[in-house]
Order: C-alpha cells, then structure tokens, then sequence
C-alpha cells in the first residue's frame, strides 16, 4: 500500500516540478524578449492542476483561464509544445495562434484556455451536458479565479448546472487576488466560490490548495458525485501566485509576511515534506528533481530551436475545411 | 407541427402552402429526424413550443432528451451550447430575440468564432444560434432591431436571414450539418408570411445568393424582410417601364458577392435594401466591394436604403418612417434608373 501511494506522490510532485521549471523558464523567456505579449504564471497553483488531473479519467473535459499552463501540462501537453507556442513557433501547441492565453490540448481533452474572465464555466457545464446526453459518463471540469465569481456568467453557470444536474466540477483557485486587487475588497462574502454555492443548493469544500494529496481527494469525491448523477460539486482550492499577476508585476501590493508564510507553503515544499514522511529518501527525490530539470531544459532547448510560425498559418482554421474564405 | 411528409404529399406537387413560422419548426425537426446528435435549448422553446411559436411540435415529437428549457441565462445558454458543440452535439440555441444577443455577446464576438482558430484548429464548433430579429411589429428598441449587422462585424461566424418559407428550411438544414458556428436571424415581420412549403430533403448549401426577379435597369441587393420590399417595388417599377432585377442575399456570410457582381455587370446600377442602421449597416461592405471590384461596371453611385440611424421608435407610424419601405425604395430607384 505504502508502495502505491509512494509511487504516486512521487509521480504527482515530478509533474509538478516539470510545471514549476517551465514557469520559470517562461519567465526568463519573457525576460530575454523571446516570448512576446503577456504571461500569466501558474507558479504557486501546481497542486490544484496536478491533484485535480490525477483524480480524473484521461477523456473528462478542463476547461481552463488565461492563467492555464500547469493544466495544460497536466493534462498531458509536451512543455516543449506550450514553450515553443508562448515563443510564436510553428511547433507550439496552438500553431502559434493562441499564444500563453488560449494554451489548448484537445487531444487530453483540455479543451481551452480562456482569457475573458468566467467565459468557460457555461462552456464546461455545456460539455457536462453533452456527456449527459451522450451517456458517456464523462465529466467537465472548469478552473477559475477568485475574481471570475463575481461576473454573471459564474452564476449562471452554477444555476443551469443545478437545475440540469450536470456532472460538472467548478474549480475556484483562490490565490487572494483579482489582479492586483484583494479579492475581499471587492467580493460580499469571505470564500468567494463556497460561499455562493448554498445559493444554488451546491455543496462545496474549501480545500488547501497547495497539497496535491488534499486537492486529488476533493476532486475524486467530487468526480465521483457527478458520475453517480448528483449534479455539479464547487471546490475553492486556496492557493498563491509565486510571480506576480502577468508580464513582470512585481506585486508590491502584496504584504511581505503573507508572500512569506506562503512561499512556506510551497506545493513542491507540502509534496516533498510528505515525501519525506513517508519514508522516502532524500536521494531519490533529487533523481526526480534532476530529472524534471532534465525534462525543461530539453524543453526549451527544443522551442529555442523550432521555426518560427508560417506566415500563411494566418489564413487558416477560421473554418471546418481548414480555410479562412468568407465570400467569393 | 407539419408532420413527416408522406410519400403521396412529398410529391405533391409544390403549391402547397406554409408560413416562415411553421418552416422554422420544419427545418428543424428534419434535421432532428435525421441525426441524433442535434439537440435544442432556449427560453420557453418546449411545453410552451416558444414565444414565437417557431418549436411548435418539436417538444411532443422528440421530447425533454431533446429539447431542453433554460433559465433566463443567455451566457449560460450560449455558453453551454458552445461546450456542447465541442464535444459531440450539434445543439440549435435560441436566443429569443436578436436584441438579447448582447446579453450573450462575449460568445459571439470573443469565444464561438475565434476558439478554432486560436487553437490552431484543434477544436470545431457545429452550433446553430436562432433567433428573432427585426421590426414591423411595435415592440419597441428594445425587441426590434434588425442586428445582423452585428454579427457580420465577426470574422468566423456565418450569418442566415432567409425570407421565404421554404428557404428556412433549406437554409436551416444546412445551418444545422455545418460544423463552423452558424447565426440564423428570423425575420419577426416575417413569421406569418405565406409560400410554398419545401420540397422532401431540401438543402440550400450556405453563401448562395438568388436573383429571385430578372431585369435589366436597376439591381436591388435585399436580405430577409427587405426581400418582399424590393419586390413589391420591382413590380411597382415594372409598371412604369423600369426593369428591376432583385437578389436575396440569404447569407451575409459566406457573402456570395459574385452573383451581386455579375447582376451590377448586367444592368450597372445598384441599390442595396437593408433594415439594419445605415451607419454600419451591411450594405456598406457589399457597396465597397462593388466599388473596388465593379466599379467599371457601373454607370451611377450606389445607393444605399437603411434604416436611419436612431434606435426604432415605438409608434407604427414612426417605425415606417425609419425602416425603407417600398414608397422609398420605388423613389430611389426610380431616380436612380434615370441618372
Ligand atoms: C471579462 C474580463 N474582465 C476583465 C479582464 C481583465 N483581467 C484579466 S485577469 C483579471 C483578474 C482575474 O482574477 P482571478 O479570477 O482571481 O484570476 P487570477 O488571475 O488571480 O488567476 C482581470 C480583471 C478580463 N480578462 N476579462
Ligand atoms: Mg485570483
């Protein structure tokens, strides 16, 4: 039993270090002007896209926001591919027509990053429904913020879901900030997920975000309530930003003993002090960690050496055949 | 609801009659027949068979399985569709009237268009949204304007306003098998409008322009309701010597400006009918086009007749006096005829 579990603790903190090492890769990318436009880094929040990934099936649907690469890592695209789709190369996961923002991996069955805030959740309960229909006993995921909880189309996300007892789960990653504002500042209640679900007779959990262990178990309950047919289950994952919001925000309106006690909280600390108490020994986590550095720097070595995008690439994919063409 | 049409009726011959309204629930329901994964949702479309009685039939048919009513979420209804759509349904939203689409407007200017694309085409999007566009009834700014403009500004959707009974079931059959996102505006003037029901299995392939009235003198570029405004006044012409040649658009996209440019070749004046404002109306993208590609075929300015550029006021006789009517579709082309 300790061998299963050893396993895939072990697994679940590899995936998250590859994650943390492509975030920062990101960031230096960005810092060197190979990535252009904007980044929302993940680093801070690996625990709720590899815990929650770990409890799902591989053909359940996520539906992810502009702050969505450790899910699209999670889920299973090649860091190689997000890195070389952030550096606008014909490799990247979206043919370099997303960018960091719209990061998609349908073939996981991740199917979008989405930048306007709380646009997805419909689209997830949407998905829900579809497996519904189809019988498929998939489920649809979606992962937000704390600030998409105040725009309409959370509420009536979790109103249709309600009434139409869809297998959804709502994923609110609570990291305290919409932006560089507190969420508290601007939100009626203090969980600004969990604390609307009663609203909707949902029930909901507001978990540590930051223990792998802890988010896996939250989402395996919650999977399995919405295969059996008990309808959607909104789980508020507190979490916190190791960069700040986008681009090089240097959050300064961040207190500096809360970014303490949260660097303390560390996913990849939490993960590696349950290793530890486990039993395992501190070499085999460092042939992980060797390993997972292995994995980026391959990575960015591979973007680094993909071809820019094809200027015809434009005019593609508006339509089904492939092609752009809107009269003759 | 019309019922499947049995062999002896199918091939009746093609005077039997039926209204826009009814055509609506016929396309629908066709399609429904032939393939399971079309599924509806919308405000009131089930039980109550929807405020324009444009569902009539469809719950009894095919059922809750199929037919679903939403809450008052326009977010929520377009949002979910789109989800569906991704993952294996071709669902058939309706947004009850065309005004509300701004209550869903992030769906259809940020997510429906643009999610093939920016995902390099990872993902396709067979969704029909529906809905009831325009005037000519009194319901005020709010329930009737005509907003096919609207959609035309998006890069990525198609845009379907038919005008005759059996083009909506044509067009709607290929509205529902397409897999790119498809805006189906029904005209509310014309719901209780008469003409021949579809023939068994009719599709019209999308972006297929008709000259529905030949003529020599004038060319009148019409869509949806300005379709019976420019026959009226074609034939109002006719009487006066002018021969007018009429072509319904049917779809703003794909726009079939080939068969607009070979009518300007033909009689080298064009006017364009719309009901959406002047000011960003459709009309300004056909008219440039022609100006770019046609402009040796023409012999006098294109004229454009829209709506004018205030929101639709509430009286009848304030409303006609801000949509073209035929009085000032005859008059302008009349003038033009002789420039
Ligand atoms: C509808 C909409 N409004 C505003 C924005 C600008 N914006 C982008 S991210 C963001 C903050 C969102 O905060 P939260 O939901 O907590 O997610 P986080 O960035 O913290 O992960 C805002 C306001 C947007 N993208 N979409
Ligand atoms: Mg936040």
């Amino acid at each position: 039993m300790a061998t299963t579990t050893e396993v895939d603790l072990l697994d679940l903190y590899e995936q998250m270090s590859v994650i943390r090492g492509t975030e920062k890769a990101a960031q230096d990318l960005f810092l060197a002007g190979l990535v252009k436009g904007t980044t929302h880094l993940a680093a801070g929040h690996e625990a709720v896209a590899v815990g929650a990934s770990a409890a799902l099936r591989p053909d359940d649907y996520v539906f992810a926001t502009y702050r969505g690469h450790h899910h699209a890592m999670a889920r299973g695209a090649a860091p190689a591919a997000c890195l070389a789709e952030l550096m606008s190369r014909a490799t990247g996961l979206c043919k370099a027509k997303g960018g960091s923002m719209h990061l998609t991996s349908a073939e996981h069955n991740m199917l979008g990053s989405y930048a306007i805030v709380g646009s997805h959740l419909p689209m997830a309960a949407g998905a829900a429904w579809s497996a519904k229909l189809r019988g498929s006993s998939q489920i649809a995921v979606a992962f937000f913020g704390d600030g998409a909880t105040n725009i309409g189309a959370f509420h009536e996300a979790l109103n249709l879901a309600a009434v139409w007892r869809l297998p959804v789960v709502f994923i609110c990653e609570n990291n305290l900030y919409m932006e560089y504002t507190p969420i508290g500042s601007v939100t009626a209640v203090e969980h600004p997920a969990a604390d609307r679900a009663p609203a909707y007779q949902l029930p909901a959990e507001v978990i540590d975000g930051n223990d792998v262990l802890v988010v896996r178990d939250a989402v395996v309950r919650a999977a399995q309530r919405a295969r059996d047919g008990e309808g959607p289950t909104i789980i508020e994952a507190m979490t916190y930003r190791h960069f700040g919001h986008s681009r090089t925000d240097p959050a300064k309106y961040r207190p500096a003993d809360e970014v303490e006690q949260w660097l303390a909280r560390d996913p990849l600390l939490v993960a590696k002090q349950r290793l530890a108490a486990d039993g395992i020994a501190a070499d085999r986590i460092a042939e992980v960690d060797a390993r997972a550095a292995k994995t980026v720097a391959d990575a960015v070595a591979a973007a680094k050496a993909a071809p820019e995008a094809d200027p015809a690439e434009a005019f593609t994919d508006v339509w089904a055949d492939g092609g752009a063409q809107w009269r003759t | 609801m019309a019922d499947l049409k049995t062999p002896a009726q199918a091939t009746a011959p093609a005077q039997a009659t039926t209204t826009y309204r009814e055509s609506v629930a016929e396309g629908i329901a066709r399609e429904m027949r032939r393939d399971s994964t079309v599924v509806c949702l919308g405000e009131d479309i089930g039980a109550a068979e929807g405020v324009f009685k444009t569902t009539v039939g469809l719950f009894k048919e095919f059922g809750p399985e199929r037919i679903w009513d939403t809450p008052i979420s326009e977010q929520a209804i377009i949002g979910a569709a789109m989800g569906a759509a991704m993952t294996g349904l071709r669902p058939v939203a309706e947004i009850m009237f065309s005004d509300f689409l701004a209550c869903c407007w992030d769906y259809l200017a940020n997510e429906i268009p643009k999610v093939r694309y920016m995902t390099g085409g990872q993902v396709t999007v067979p969704l029909v949204i529906r809905t009831a566009n325009g005037g000519g009834l009194g319901f005020g700014a709010q329930h009737s304007q005509a907003v096919e403009n609207w959609a035309l500004t998006i890069p990525g959707l198609k845009v379907v306003a038919p005008s005759t009974p059996s083009d909506v079931v044509g067009l709607m059959a290929s509205a529902i098998r397409s897999d790119d996102p498809v805006v189906f505006f029904e005209h509310k003037g014309l719901f209780a409008s008469k003409g021949p029901a579809a023939p068994p299995d009719h599709v019209i392939p999308l972006g297929q322009a008709a000259v529905i009235r030949p003529g020599t003198d004038v060319t009148l570029v019409a869509l949806a309701s300005t379709v019976p405004v420019a026959l009226s006044a074609a034939q109002a012409l006719a009487g006066e010597g002018i021969s007018v040649e009429v072509v319904d658009l049917r779809c703003l996209v794909p726009l079939d400006m080939a068969t607009v440019l070979a009518s300007v070749a033909r009689t080298s004046k064009l006017a364009i009918v719309e009901e959406n404002p002047y000011q960003g109306g459709w009309g300004g993208t056909v008219a440039s086009i022609v100006a770019d590609e046609g402009f040796e075929t023409l012999d006098a300015p294109v004229r454009r007749l829209a709506a004018a550029c205030v929101p639709l006021p509430f009286a009848d006789r304030l409303e006609d006096e801000v949509i073209p009517s035929v009085r000032t579709v005859t008059d302008a082309v009349r003038k033009l005829s002789a420039y």
